[in-house]
C-alpha cells in the first residue's frame, strides 16, 4: 500500500510540473462553461420574417403587427410576390415567410375561418421547429382575441371552457442555462479523467519508462491505482470548481444533496477511468489514444441527451445508451441539482454504473498485462 | 542449489513471424562479468528481456538465482537491476526524484544503499536538482545505472549501456562495472562493440539468435588458430577487389584503415605480396602480421557458419 503512495506522489509532481496541465485544469472549465452555456442556447431571438400580405385588410395588418410586436421577430422584407419571398429565404435574408392570402378578412368574417401559410427554412431542423412553435402560439393568441373583437358579442366570461395553464416544474422559466450547465459539466469531468488518464499511461509506454517500472516489484493493482487516483481527484476538483462557477455566475439551483452528487460522480469516474485505461492498453501512441477516445466521446456525448431528450431517440439508440456512461450521469446530475432527487431516485443509475465500473476495470486490468 | 546465478537452457523466443532466439544455453556463476557480444538484431535484447521477466520464453528454461523466470518472476524482480537500451527514466523528474522513486518502490531508501552507488552518484550529485531529460548522454547513463543499483540487486543486467556514448564515458562506464563486479554483483552486459569484449570475464558471441562461441575473451582469441595480416594501400576499395581475386587468399575484411586477411596456405611472403600489389598500381603498401582480436574471431565464426 505504501508503494501506491509513492506512485501517487510521483504522478502529482509530474502533473503539476507539466506546464500545459495547470491551464488545462483551471482554464478549460471556465472557458467551456462561460462560452458554451451562453452559446449553446435553444432560445431563438430575432427571427427574420418575410411578409407576403395579399389581403391588405385591417385584420391582416393586425396579424402582422402582432408578430412585429413580439420581441422575437424582425420583419426583414415585405412583398406581394411569393417568388421574391422565396428568394429572400434562399439568400438567407429570411427564416420564414408569413403568407396571408387574398380574402383573408372576408373569409374570416363570413365563414368564421381563414387560412394563413407559414413557409419555414428547414435547413436547421431545431430552429425550424422552434419557429413553428413560436409562430403557432402567436397566431393562436391572435385567434382568441379576434373572435371576441369581431363577433362584438357581449363578453362571455370564459370562451374556452377548458383553460390550459402550463407550469414547468424544476425550471419554471425554462431557463436554458440551468439545463445546459450540468450537461457541460459532465463532458468536462469526463474529458479530464478519460483523456488524461489514457494519455498518461500511453506516455509511459512511448517514453519507455513502463519497461523500467515493469521490472520492479510493483503489483498490477498498485500501478493502476497509482495511475487512476490522481485523475479521479482532479476530476472531482473540476466538478467542484465547475459547480462553484455555476452557482456564482449562473445561479444554478442546487436543490439536491451535493455529497450524493459527488458520491455518484466517483462511481461514474471509475467507469470513465476504466474506459480510459482500456483505451491505453490497446494503443501504443498518444495519437491512437486521441483518435479512439475522441471517437467514443463524440458518439457518447451526442447520444447522452445533452441536447435532445433520449426518450425521443429510436429504440435501438436507447438500447445503445445502456453502455453510454454519459447518459446516466447526464440524467443524474440534472435530477440531483434541479429536482433534488435522493439516493433511491437515482439508485437504478447508481447500480448500473457500479456494475459497469466493475466490468470495465476488470476488463482493462486483465488487458493490461504486466508481462506482455 | 546451483553454483550458477543465471542458467539458460535451450531458450527459444519467436515473435509473430521471426524467430529471434533459436536455442541458446549458457550459465553465469556468481560475481562474473558476462558479455553478450553481437551485432544489432542478433537477439541480445530478446534474451535480456526474458531474463528480466518482461517477456516469457517460447521454449526452454530460464533460472535466475535458482528461481524460474516464468513462475517466480515476482521474486526475481526484487533481486535484479535492469538498464534498458533506451533511457527509460522519468525525464520530467529531477535526478534525485528519480533515484528516490526507484528506491522507494523497491522498499528501500537512497541512504540505505548509498555506499553501493556512491562512486557513481558523486559524479552526478552536483546536478541532482536538474531534470533527467536535461542531462547529457553520459550523465543519463550514470543516473540509469544508479537507479538500477539502488535496491542492491544480486544481478545487474545492462542492455547495450554504452551505445551512443562517447569514448571517454564508455571507458569510465566500464571501470564502474568492474568496480561493481568486485563488490560481488553478477553483471550481464550486451554490446555491439567488440573492443569491450576484452573487459568481460567471459563472452558469448551471438549472431542470428544463436551463440557461436562462449569462453574467456583470450580463449576465444587463441581459438582463432590462424595467422592474420593487416594490409593497407592508397586505394582500399581496389585493394579489396584485388585481394579477393587471388586464389590463395581466404578472407578479406576491412577494419578501419586496414584490411585483415587470412590465407588458405599457412604463410604469406610479405615481400612477394608487396611486389605483386605494386604491379597492380597500388602504392604506399603496408603489410604486417598481427594478433587476432575478438572481432576477427567473430568474422571468422560467422564465415564458418
Amino acid at each position: 500500500m505504501k508503494k501506491i503512495k509513492y506512485i501517487l506522489q510521483k504522478e502529482f509532481i509530474q502533473i503539476f510540473r507539466n506546464k500545459t496541465m495547470l491551464p488545462l485544469i483551471f482554464g478549460v472549465p471556465i472557458i467551456q462553461l462561460v462560452v458554451l452555456v451562453h452559446a449553446a442556447t435553444l432560445e431563438m431571438k430575432s427571427i427574420d420574417m418575410y411578409v407576403v400580405d395579399k389581403d391588405l385588410s385591417s385584420l391582416s395588418h393586425k396579424m402582422v403587427s402582432k408578430f412585429e410586436g413580439s420581441p422575437f421577430y424582425n420583419v426583414s422584407g415585405v412583398s406581394f410576390s411569393i417568388k421574391e419571398a422565396n428568394e429572400a429565404i434562399e439568400k438567407n435574408q429570411a427564416d420564414f415567410i408569413l403568407q396571408i392570402p387574398y380574402g383573408f378578412e372576408r373569409d374570416l368574417m363570413r365563414e368564421n375561418s381563414a387560412q394563413v401559410q407559414l413557409l419555414i427554412d428547414g435547413i436547421n431542423g431545431t430552429a425550424a421547429s422552434l419557429i413553428n412553435a413560436y409562430s403557432t402560439s402567436v397566431i393562436t393568441d391572435f385567434n382568441r382575441n379576434i373572435i371576441v373583437d369581431l363577433t362584438k358579442m357581449p363578453q362571455v366570461k370564459d370562451l374556452n371552457p377548458i383553460a390550459i395553464e402550463t407550469s414547468y416544474w424544476y425550471n419554471p422559466e425554462l431557463n436554458y442555462k440551468i439545463y445546459m450547465l450540468p450537461g457541460i459539466l459532465v463532458i468536462l469531468v469526463t474529458i479530464v479523467s478519460m483523456f488524461l488518464a489514457a494519455m498518461n499511461i500511453v506516455r509511459e509506454k512511448e517514453i519507455g519508462t513502463i519497461e523500467q517500472l515493469n521490472v520492479t516489484p510493483i503489483k498490477k493493482f498498485e500501478f493502476i491505482a497509482g495511475k487512476l487516483v490522481p485523475f479521479l481527484i482532479i476530476a472531482l476538483f473540476e466538478l467542484a470548481f465547475g459547480l462553484a462557477i455555476g452557482k456564482i455566475f449562473f445561479h444554478i439551483p442546487m436543490v439536491g444533496s451535493i455529497p450524493l452528487l459527488f458520491g455518484f460522480t466517483v462511481v461514474y469516474l471509475l467507469v470513465v477511468l476504466g474506459i480510459g485505461l482500456f483505451i491505453s492498453t490497446i494503443s501504443s501512441t498518444q495519437q491512437q489514444v486521441m483518435f479512439i477516445a475522441f471517437f467514443f466521446m463524440l458518439v457518447f456525448i451526442l447520444m447522452s441527451g445533452i441536447f435532445t431528450p433520449t426518450e425521443s431517440m429510436p429504440m435501438w439508440a436507447q438500447k445503445v445508451n445502456i453502455i453510454n456512461p454519459f447518459y446516466y450521469f447526464m440524467r443524474v446530475i440534472r435530477m440531483i441539482l434541479l429536482k433534488g432527487s435522493g439516493f433511491w431516485d437515482i439508485s437504478y443509475e447508481f447500480f448500473s454504473l457500479l456494475i459497469y465500473a466493475v466490468v470495465m476495470l476488470s476488463l482493462s486490468v486483465w488487458r493490461y498485462r504486466k508481462v506482455a | 542449489m546451483s553454483e550458477f546465478v543465471v542458467e539458460v537452457k535451450d531458450l527459444k523466443k519467436s515473435y509473430e513471424k521471426v524467430e529471434a532466439v533459436k536455442g541458446v544455453s549458457f550459465s553465469v556463476p556468481k560475481g562474473e562479468l558476462f558479455g553478450l557480444i553481437g551485432p544489432d538484431g542478433a537477439g541480445k535484447t530478446s534474451i535480456f528481456r526474458i531474463l528480466t521477466t518482461l517477456i516469457f520464453p517460447t521454449e526452454g528454461k530460464v533460472m535466475l538465482l535458482n528461481t524460474d523466470a516464468v513462475t517466480g518472476y515476482r521474486k526475481i524482480r526484487n533481486n535484479i537491476g535492469y538498464m534498458p537500451q533506451r533511457f527509460s527514466l522519468y525525464q520530467d523528474l529531477s535526478v534525485e526524484e528519480n533515484l528516490a522513486f526507484f528506491a522507494r518502490i523497491f522498499g528501500t531508501t537512497i541512504e540505505e544503499n548509498y555506499n553501493l552507488i556512491k562512486d557513481i552518484y558523486i559524479q552526478i550529485e552536483p546536478f541532482k536538482d536538474r531534470l533527467a531529460g536535461k542531462l547529457s548522454g553520459g550523465m543519463k547513463q550514470k543516473l540509469a545505472l544508479c537507479c538500477a543499483l539502488i535496491h542492491s540487486p544480486d544481478i545487474l543486467i545492462l542492455d547495450e549501456p554504452t551505445t551512443g556514448v562517447d569514448a571517454v564515458s564508455r571507458k569510465e562506464f566500464w571501470e564502474m562495472l568492474i568496480r561493481l563486479k568486485e563488490k560481488g554483483i553478477t553483471i550481464l552486459v550486451s554490446t555491439p562493440y567488440m573492443d569491450e569484449a576484452n573487459l568481460c570475464d567471459r563472452v558469448a558471441l551471438i549472431q542470428n539468435g544463436e551463440i557461436m562461441a562462449i569462453d574467456k575473451p583470450e580463449k576465444v582469441i587463441s581459438s582463432f588458430g590462424r595467422k592474420l595480416w593487416a594490409v593497407k594501400s592508397n586505394s582500399i576499395y581496389q585493394l579489396i577487389k584485388d585481394l579477393r581475386a587471388f586464389e590463395f587468399i581466404d578472407t578479406v575484411f576491412p577494419f578501419g584503415e586496414y584490411l585483415h586477411i587470412t590465407t588458405k596456405d599457412k604463410d604469406l611472403d610479405i615481400l612477394e605480396m608487396k611486389s605483386v600489389l605494386s604491379k597492380k598500381n597500388h602504392s604506399d603498401i603496408e603489410i604486417k602480421e598481427i594478433e587476432a582480436n575478438i572481432e576477427d574471431c567473430f568474422m571468422n565464426l560467422m564465415n564458418v557458419n
